[in-house]
């Protein structure tokens, strides 16, 4: 008797389950891992009564293959700058106008008129940083301004420096040691030489996967390609942690929140673009990542600690190293990604 | 022989030289990750490295968070609805296939029942996505179905060898008293065969329950955004975070099976 | 059902009427066991068919397949074309992946049968009341969850984990031994996940094992080295290789421990499949990477069969 009475249970249990969720609205985000922060969601679905859920990707190729193959159910995906005429061009965002909602004012100017999203008519800014490295002094205090510390790794990192599986970060700084002058350069012979450094420089390497921000505290990754706000958050749990610029040349990136063509919840995906232009919700989102983001007026709202953080504050010797990483041309990102997946195997 | 006069105890003919101290060594090494974990789930700290003193915190914060909360639930429902589905229709399986004469085509239905029990995983999984990923495109639906009916599909061997196993070592002689008694089949089946079958069936059914709760491969390709079950959401938060409150799920996750396997070994003790 | 009705009448009218009865029988049959095969043929064997069917088509650019037919991807998981120059080599990438998965695999399953081995053994010569406990010992690994198994693993092994930490607080070493990310933190993984499948197997053909004969060994003078060569070993060889492949084979396949515990960089045969329906972007190669490893597999689930089969006739 006991166990037929379990079964119907059970039956009304899956039923139920399987109905749709009672909330007014719902929000599918699919970001970056660790990089959200929770309060502004809070926030945010206390303000729209929306149920909003958060799944994560690890890289930019890993969130457009998912996209590509359909079937995912997502309605915000966040891109890098340099992915984001890709995304636009395959037909797979939204034009959502953010440039024609209430708080695109406070976008500032700088991140208006962008090579990548002219006039903001899918993107709207997130944060932006730079790619480096980071370093625990206490392996190595040598000199982190360098990309050789995973391109021609010290003997003290020999073994211990993790590379983040995000190409278009990698295939910069890589290409620009060897001597390259731009990221996008189609000159064979450099990109040769690039390919070559990696596949050589990859037997010193202790492994290639994300989660850097707490492996870095931990001591789990002695060294690590790394983002500059990644490394901040790191640094907080364990001094010991410095970030470093390489002076051959680094990578400015912007992450861009945008709306999926086939987004089931377009309007609340508008909602939420509009929602993070506002420069309280702006600041929220920079004080749980550490990164600087595109919004006027969030300065006041920011942590303290971030004012004058090193991961932040460019040092002006190294000001010149940096450039905004850019979509490079069909042949050239043929290139890059054949080079990537011969090292990704 | 120089051996026995040596040893002081009777001579056993069992005994292999140092096979107990491996034995011994095995069991160490089979339990000793694992209490580790549970222990650190306690540790009032965050780093694994120093023990900060006894503390419930983590189990407070993985109680209160979300994500596990939902992913719980999902993994429950799944689990659920995949044991029972398969169950039912690998009952029906084993009534047809066992105490027959071979019939045209058994061998092929009996692999075909057995097949994800010789297929990878990964190899499962990646079919999975192909297909499923179109049929969600063209249909629009994209709930929880896919993965329920993907359980559903491994799971049944897991159900269906316990029942056949139990049904080939059932006595017809029972049965055939019932059809002397002037039974129809049907009330032979519900009031004879069931019942003495219902051991195989339990077992089937738990097995294919606690496999489905466990399971994370097939689940990582096939699930859409926000469809976490718990082992996936574990594993997504093992690759990235360092933080006691995996120690936490993981040591309510390890109650969870000891329990389901100590009712089980119970209940297969007690039947003869 | 096979509850048979057993009717009185004439010899001929009795051979027609049985066998149109057998045809609804095995029609019957048949109804019955559709249900689960029409699952199966849907969500586990039909999927493998389209999944061959991918393997001939061309890679779409951003992930996903283009609708033509190409052998490439048959072509690529054996060799390469350099991207500058155009040379076809060996895919030595692919090649170290596999060697890597077979090396591990084959490497796991010897350590489990020289750690099990004696286990199941000592279970097996326990007085039969403790057996039990012993035998529930062994099932609750088996019963947990492999996830939390790899992790544990991890824990134990990380820069901070418990094995550095009793090296540098007793003073063997300064800075912690790199154990993780490496294939040998992968091997370990596999062996703690797998090690309580080659014990049940092992320990069920041990309890069969008459020990009259061993007896008997020991009565012909035999030392307890000959014994166990040639009395014991052959006896539970059916055990043995049951073992053996029950660890051999989903070590193969594993997908959780090495991405767990390889850190990315130490691929297996599993990571590399999802490699190319991730950043590889490459599902027709992915489609026949897979299809590569269920051969592997099935050929040595066939020489199992083989094996157990042959020793099976011997010993009867």
């Amino acid at each position: 008797m006991t166990w037929k009475t379990a079964a119907a249970l059970i039956g009304i249990a899956a039923v139920a389950g399987v109905a749709p969720a009672a909330a007014e609205g719902e929000l599918h985000i699919f970001n970056w891992g660790n990089y959200t922060n929770p309060e502004l969601i809070e926030k945010f679905e206390r303000a729209h009564d929306v149920e909003v859920t958060v799944t994560d990707y690890d890289s930019n190729d890993t969130a457009l293959a998912k996209v590509r193959q359909g079937g995912h159910g997502f309605d915000i995906v966040v891109p890098s700058a340099s992915y984001v005429p890709i995304w636009i061009e395959e037909g797979l965002l939204l034009e959502s106008r953010p440039d024609q909602m209430e708080n695109f004012k406070n976008v500032a100017e700088r991140w208006v008129d962008v090579p990548f999203d002219e006039g903001r008519r899918y993107t709207v800014p997130w944060q932006w940083g730079t790619t480096g490295v980071a370093v625990n002094t206490s392996v190595y205090d040598g000199d982190p301004n360098t990309s050789a510390i995973f391109l021609d790794p010290p003997d003290e990192l020999k073994g211990k420096v993790n590379v983040v599986p995000e190409m278009s970060d990698v295939m910069f700084m890589a290409v620009f040691y060897v001597g390259g002058d731009h990221k996008c350069t189609d000159d064979r012979e450099i990109l040769r030489k690039a390919r070559d450094k990696l596949m050589e420089a990859k037997q010193h390497w202790l492994s290639m996967d994300y989660g850097t921000t707490d492996k870095l505290a931990s001591g789990d990754y002695p060294a690590s390609v790394n983002w500059n706000g990644s490394t901040f958050r790191a640094r907080l749990e364990n001094p010991d942690v410095v970030y470093g610029y390489p002076k051959e040349g680094y990578p400015i990136w912007m992450d861009n929140v945008a709306v999926l063509a086939d987004a089931r919840n377009p309007e609340n995906a508008k909602l939420f673009q509009n929602f993070i232009m506002d420069p309280e919700n702006a600041a929220l989102i920079s004080a749980f990542a550490k990164y600087g983001n595109g919004i006027e007026g969030s300065q006041e709202f920011m942590p303290e600690e971030m004012k004058n953080a090193p991961e932040l504050d460019i040092p002006d010797e190294l000001q010149n190293s940096g450039h905004f990483s850019t979509t490079c041309p069909p042949e050239v990102n043929e290139l890059h990604t054949a080079i990537w997946t011969e090292l990704q195997q | 022989m120089a051996e026995t006069a040596r040893r002081r105890r009777p001579f056993s003919i069992r005994r292999q030289p140092g096979f107990a101290t491996v034995a011994a060594l095995c069991f160490v090494i089979l339990y000793l990750p694992i209490t580790v974990l549970v222990v650190y789930s306690f540790n009032a700290g965050v780093s694994i490295a120093v023990w900060e003193g006894f503390s419930l915190r983590w189990y407070a914060h993985a109680w209160q968070n979300d994500a596990v909360q939902e992913a719980s639930i999902r993994s429950l429902i799944i689990a659920a609805s995949a044991s029972v589905i398969s169950t039912v229709v690998a009952t029906m399986a084993a009534l047809a296939t066992t105490r027959t004469a071979p019939f045209r085509g058994a061998t092929v239905v009996y692999a075909m029942i057995n097949q994800p029990l010789m297929v990878p995983a990964i190899v499962t999984g990646v079919a999975l996505l192909i297909v499923f990923s179109q049929i969600r495109v063209a249909t629009g639906y994209y709930g929880l179905g896919y993965l329920i009916i993907a359980h559903t599909a491994f799971c049944i061997p897991f159900a269906y060898l316990p029942i056949r196993a139990r049904l080939e070592n059932m006595d017809l002689s029972l049965e055939r008293a019932a059809a002397d008694l002037y039974a129809t089949p049907w009330l032979t089946f519900r009031r004879v065969t069931l019942p003495l079958m219902l051991p195989g069936i339990m077992a089937g059914a738990m097995l294919a329950f606690v496999i489905s709760l466990d399971e994370v491969v097939i689940t990582e390709f096939v699930k859409s955004s926000g469809q976490d079950t718990l082992p996936t959401y574990m594993l997504g938060q093992i690759r990235r975070a360092v933080s006691p409150e995996i120690n936490a799920i993981s040591t309510v996750f390890l109650a969870i099976s000891v329990l389901i396997v100590t009712i089980f070994f119970f209940f297969s003790r007690r039947r003869p | 059902m096979a509850v048979a009705r057993v009717h009185a009448p004439d010899a001929v009218e009795n051979g027609a009427s049985l066998r149109a009865a057998e045809r609804v029988e095995v029609r019957r049959r048949w109804l019955m066991v559709s249900p689960a095969l029409a699952i199966l043929l849907f969500a586990a064997l039909g999927p493998l068919v389209i999944m061959v069917v991918y393997s001939f088509l061309a890679p779409g650019p951003y992930g996903g397949v283009v609708w033509g037919f190409s052998t490439e991807a048959w072509f690529r998981v054996l060799y390469q074309r350099d991207i500058f120059d155009g040379t076809v080599s060996l895919a030595d990438a692919h090649l170290s992946i596999f060697w890597r998965s077979v090396k591990l695999s084959l490497i796991t399953t010897a350590l489990a049968l020289a750690l099990g081995f004696p286990t199941a053994y000592f279970i097996a010569t326990q007085p039969q009341r403790a057996r039990g406990i012993w035998l529930f010992l062994v099932t609750i690994p088996f019963w947990t969850n492999l996830l939390i198994r790899t992790f544990a693993i991890q824990e134990v092994i990380r820069n901070e984990g418990l094995v550095n930490m009793l090296l540098i607080w007793t003073g063997v070493i300064a800075t912690p031994i790199q154990m993780l990310y490496t294939d040998f933190a992968i091997m370990l993984g596999m062996l703690y996940v797998f090690l309580p499948l080659m014990v049940l197997p092992l320990y069920a053909s041990m309890e069969k094992l008459d020990f009259r004969l061993v007896e008997a060994g020991y009565d012909l003078y035999a030392n307890r080295f000959q014994v166990l060569r040639r009395i014991i070993l052959p006896l539970v060889k059916p055990g043995i290789i049951a073992g053996s492949i029950l660890v051999f084979i989903p070590s193969l396949g594993a997908y959780v421990t090495p991405r767990v515990l390889g850190g990315g960089k130490n691929l297996m045969i599993a990571n590399l499949i999802e490699l190319q329906f991730g950043q590889g972007r490459n599902w027709p190669l992915g489609a026949a990477l897979s299809l590569t490893l269920l051969v592997i597999v099935t050929a040595a689930l066939l020489v199992y069969v083989r094996v157990i089969a042959r020793s099976g006739e011997r010993l009867g």
